[in-house]
C-alpha cells in the first residue's frame, strides 16, 4: 500500500513538472485569473522580452479592484467613462492586454463581471484538485472548492503567463479541525475570524492549511469559500477544504466546468483527493465550535478578534511586549479606550461586500436581518456590493435589493469597492465601518478609516442599531 | 534582475511587527502601470507621525530596514517591493516575513533576511548610530562592534540573487518538460480544458 497522503500532497504531487535537487519544484498551473492592478507590469515585461502567453486558454481576465461601483452604462446603454484618469488607464491597459495576448476578458458591463474570486467559482473556472493563481492574496479563497490556490506577485504573474508554471518549494501542512455544532448567530465568517484570533496573523506562516471537521463539512460552498478566503489572514499560503458532494453539486452545470462524460471523469478524480486515513500534518489545531461566538475585530490586525460580547482589551494585558506596543498603536488609530464594551462602539459606515462575503448566501443573511427595518440615523453610508453581476441579478430576482434600499442601503455594481481604498468607495478619515471584508489594516478602507470586521448578518445588525451589535439580539 | 551580493550602510530601525503591505504602500498608489516612482508613497502612514525614522536626516538614503515579525503580511502587491526599492532600500532584516512578500522581494533583488528576535534587538540598537553590513556570499550580518549573525537562505535564491538570474528565462529552458507534462495532462485529465467563457 502506498503511503497515506494529505489533500495538499496529492494536489502538489499531481502538478510537479520537474524537481530540482534542492527540492524546488516546477509546478504546473491549471488556472490563472488576471485583474487590472497586478498585471500591467507583467504584460509590459512580456512585451519587452518578446514573450507570448503560453496558455491563454487557462487564463481569464476580469477587472474588479479599480472599477467604480456606481452605474456603468448611461441611459443609452453606453459605458460611462471612469473619472479617475489613473484608474481609467489601468483598466484600459487590461482591456488592451487581454486581446493582444489572446486571453478571455470579461468586460465591466458584462453580467459575468465581478470580483475575480467570486467569478472563478461561479463560472466553473475554478475546480477541485487544480492549481489556481492570481495576483491577489485572497486567491486562497478558491481553496474552499478543494483547489490549491494562492496569491502571487506581479513577477510571478509574468512567470505564469510566459511558462504556465511556477518555481515553488513545498509548504508545510496544517490541519485546522473545527468540530461540534455552531451556536446560533455564528456564521462561516465568525468561524474564520475566530480561527485567525486563535492562530494569530502569522500562525499559518509557511503552511498550507486544510480545514476539516464536522463544522466545515456542514458548510455550504459559499461558507467554505469565506473560510478559505481568509487563510492568508492567519498567514497561510493557501487554505483547502476537501471536495465532497456539496462541492460537486455546486460546480455541476456551471458554464466553464466539465460536462457530459467529462463531468463523470472529473468527479471520479475529485473523489480520490480527500486526505487518506493515517496521513499526517506537520501541525494540527483543534477548535471547538462551542467556543465560537459572533465575532468582531477591535484593532488593526485581523488577529485582533473578540466575541461581540467582549470589551476592548488593555494593551498591557498582552504578554508579548511587541504586541503591547502594536495594541497601543492600534487602539490609538482606532480611537478606542480599553474597557469599552464592543457593543457600545458606534459606527457611521456599513460595507457589505468583498470576495469574503458578497455571494448570494451572504446577501440573504444580511437581508434577513434588514427586512422591515431601517438603518440608524447615525449611519451615514451603507452600501451593498454584490460579488458579481450574476449575484446581483439573482439577489434582484429574490427581491433582496428592495430590502436593502428600503433599509437605506445603496445597491451597487459589482467590484472590490470599499474593501480597499483604491476606487472611489472609501470610508472617511476617523470614521468607523462595520465591514464584511477581510482586512482591518491601517488605511485599508481609506486613509484614517477605522475598520471592524464582521459577518454579513452582524454588519446588517450594526446598520440597524448604529453600533456594533450582537446579531443574536435580532433572533426571531 | 540586477545582481546583489553585499549591502552596507545605515538601517531604518523600525522594529514593529506585522508591518502589512498597506503600510508599506497604500492602495491608492497601486493605480500605476509602471514599476518605478512608488517610493514617494512608501510607508505613508508611518511617515505621517512626527519624528518618524524615514524623515530623520540621520537615516536619509539608508539601504537597510529592520522590522519585527511577519513583515510584509497582507496583500500580494509587488508594489511593496518596488516601493522599497524605489526609496533605495536593498535589504530588510526581520524575524519572519510573509511568504508572498519574501517571494516578491527576491524577484526584485531585495534581500529579505531572517534573524532571531535577539539579533534584531541588537541590530536595532546598532542601527541608531552605526552602519550594518550584509554579505550574501558568507550569509552574515555584521556590525562595527564585532557582532556577527549568520542567516539561512535557499541556495537557489542565493544563486539567482548573486548572479542576477532571469527566472523566466531559466524556466523557459524547461519548455520541453512542460510540453511533456501538458501532453500527459490532456490524456489523463481531459476535462481540465475549460469551456470558453
Ligand atoms: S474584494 Fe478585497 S480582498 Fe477581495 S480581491 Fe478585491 S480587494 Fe482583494
Amino acid at each position: 500500500m502506498s503511503t497515506p497522503q494529505t489533500l495538499y500532497e496529492k494536489i502538489w504531487n499531481a502538478h510537479v513538472v520537474e524537481q530540482r535537487d534542492d527540492g524546488t519544484c516546477l509546478i504546473f498551473i491549471d488556472r490563472h485569473l488576471v485583474h487590472e492592478v497586478t498585471s500591467p507590469q507583467a504584460f509590459e515585461g512580456l512585451r519587452a522580452a518578446g514573450r507570448r502567453v503560453r496558455r491563454p486558454d487557462l487564463t481569464l481576465a476580469v477587472p474588479d479592484h479599480n472599477l467604480p461601483t456606481t452605474a456603468r452604462l448611461d441611459s443609452h446603454g453606453q459605458p460611462i467613462p471612469i473619472a479617475d484618469p489613473e484608474s481609467a488607464q489601468q483598466l484600459e491597459a487590461l482591456e488592451r492586454n487581454a486581446p493582444e495576448f489572446g486571453i478571455d476578458y470579461i468586460n465591466a458591463s458584462d453580467a459575468k463581471q465581478g470580483i475575480v474570486h467570486v467569478v472563478g467559482p461561479e463560472q466553473g473556472f475554478s475546480l477541485p484538485g487544480t492549481t489556481i493563481v492570481c495576483g491577489d492574496s485572497h486567491t486562497a479563497c478558491h481553496g474552499g472548492l478543494g483547489a490549491l490556490a494562492f496569491g502571487i506577485g506581479t513577477s510571478e504573474v509574468e512567470h505564469v503567463l510566459a511558462t504556465q508554471t511556477l518555481q515553488l518549494t513545498r509548504s508545510k501542512s496544517m490541519e485546522v479541525r473545527v468540530e461540534g455544532e455552531l451556536r446560533a448567530g455564528v456564521s462561516a465568517k465568525d468561524v474564520v475570524l475566530h480561527i485567525t484570533g486563535v492562530l494569530g496573523a502569522a500562525g499559518g506562516s509557511g503552511h498550507v492549511i486544510e480545514y476539516t471537521g464536522s463544522v466545515i463539512r456542514a458548510l455550504s460552498v459559499e461558507g467554505r469559500l469565506t473560510i478559505s478566503n481568509m487563510a492568508i489572514e492567519h498567514g497561510a499560503r493557501a487554505g483547502l477544504v476537501a471536495p465532497d458532494d456539496t462541492t460537486f453539486a455546486y460546480i455541476k452545470g456551471r458554464p466553464m466546468a466539465p460536462s457530459g462524460a467529462n463531468w463523470d471523469a472529473a468527479v471520479a478524480y475529485w473523489r480520490t483527493l480527500a486526505t487518506d486515513p493515517g496521513a499526517t500534518y506537520d501541525k494540527v489545531v483543534s477548535i471547538d465550535a462551542a467556543d465560537i461566538a459572533p465575532s468582531v475585530t477591535w484593532g488593526t490586525s485581523p488577529e485582533d478578534v473578540l466575541p461581540i460580547t467582549g470589551i476592548v482589551p488593555d494593551p498591557s494585558a498582552f504578554a508579548d511586549p511587541s504586541k503591547q506596543e502594536a495594541a497601543r498603536k492600534s487602539l490609538d488609530y482606532m480611537g478606542l479606550t480599553p474597557g469599552t464594551r464592543m457593543t457600545d462602539i458606534e459606527v457611521q459606515n456599513i460595507f457589505i461586500g468583498s470576495c469574503t462575503n458578497s455571494r448570494i448566501e451572504d446577501l440573504r443573511a444580511a437581508a434577513e436581518i434588514l427586512k422591515g427595518r431601517k438603518k440608524a440615523a447615525n449611519v451615514k453610508w451603507a452600501i451593498v456590493v454584490p460579488g458579481s453581476g450574476l449575484v446581483k441579478q439573482q439577489a434582484e430576482d429574490e427581491g433582496l435589493d428592495r430590502i436593502f434600499t428600503d433599509a437605506g442601503f445603496e445597491w451597487r455594481e459589482p467590484g472590490c469597492s470599499a474593501c480597499l481604498g483604491m476606487n472611489p468607495d472609501k470610508v472617511p478619515p476617523g470614521e468607523r465601518c462595520a465591514s464584511t471584508s477581510n482586512r482591518n489594516f491601517v488605511g485599508r478602507q481609506g486613509p484614517g478609516a477605522r475598520t471592524h470586521l464582521v459577518s454579513p448578518a452582524m454588519a446588517a445588525a450594526a446598520a440597524v442599531t448604529g453600533r456594533l451589535t450582537d446579531v443574536r439580539e435580532f433572533a426571531s | 534582475m540586477k545582481a546583489i551580493s553585499r549591502v552596507e550602510g545605515r538601517a531604518y530601525p523600525v522594529g514593529l511587527k506585522n508591518i502589512d503591505t498597506d503600510v508599506i504602500i497604500p492602495a491608492v498608489w497601486l493605480k500605476t502601470i509602471s514599476r518605478v516612482g512608488l517610493g514617494k508613497g512608501a510607508f505613508e502612514s508611518l511617515r505621517a507621525v512626527p519624528g518618524n525614522v524615514f524623515d530623520d536626516p540621520e537615516y536619509a538614503g539608508a539601504p537597510i530596514l529592520i522590522a519585527g515579525d511577519n513583515f510584509g503580511c497582507g496583500s500580494s502587491r509587488e508594489h511593496a517591493a518596488w516601493a522599497m526599492a524605489d526609496m533605495g532600500i536593498s535589504a530588510v532584516i526581520a524575524p519572519s516575513f510573509s511568504d508572498i512578500f519574501s517571494g516578491n522581494a527576491f524577484k526584485n533583488g531585495l534581500l529579505a533576511i531572517v534573524l532571531p528576535q535577539a539579533a534584531i534587538d541588537r541590530l536595532m540598537e546598532v542601527a541608531r548610530t552605526d552602519d550594518i553590513h550584509i554579505d550574501l556570499e558568507t550569509q552574515t550580518v555584521t556590525t562595527p562592534f564585532q557582532d556577527r549573525f549568520e542567516f539561512e537562505i535557499d541556495p537557489f535564491r542565493k544563486h539567482c540573487l548573486i548572479n542576477g538570474v532571469d527566472e523566466i528565462g531559466l524556466t523557459l529552458k524547461s519548455s520541453d518538460a512542460i510540453s511533456v507534462y501538458e501532453a500527459k495532462l490532456s490524456a489523463d485529465r481531459p476535462w481540465l480544458a475549460p469551456n470558453p467563457v
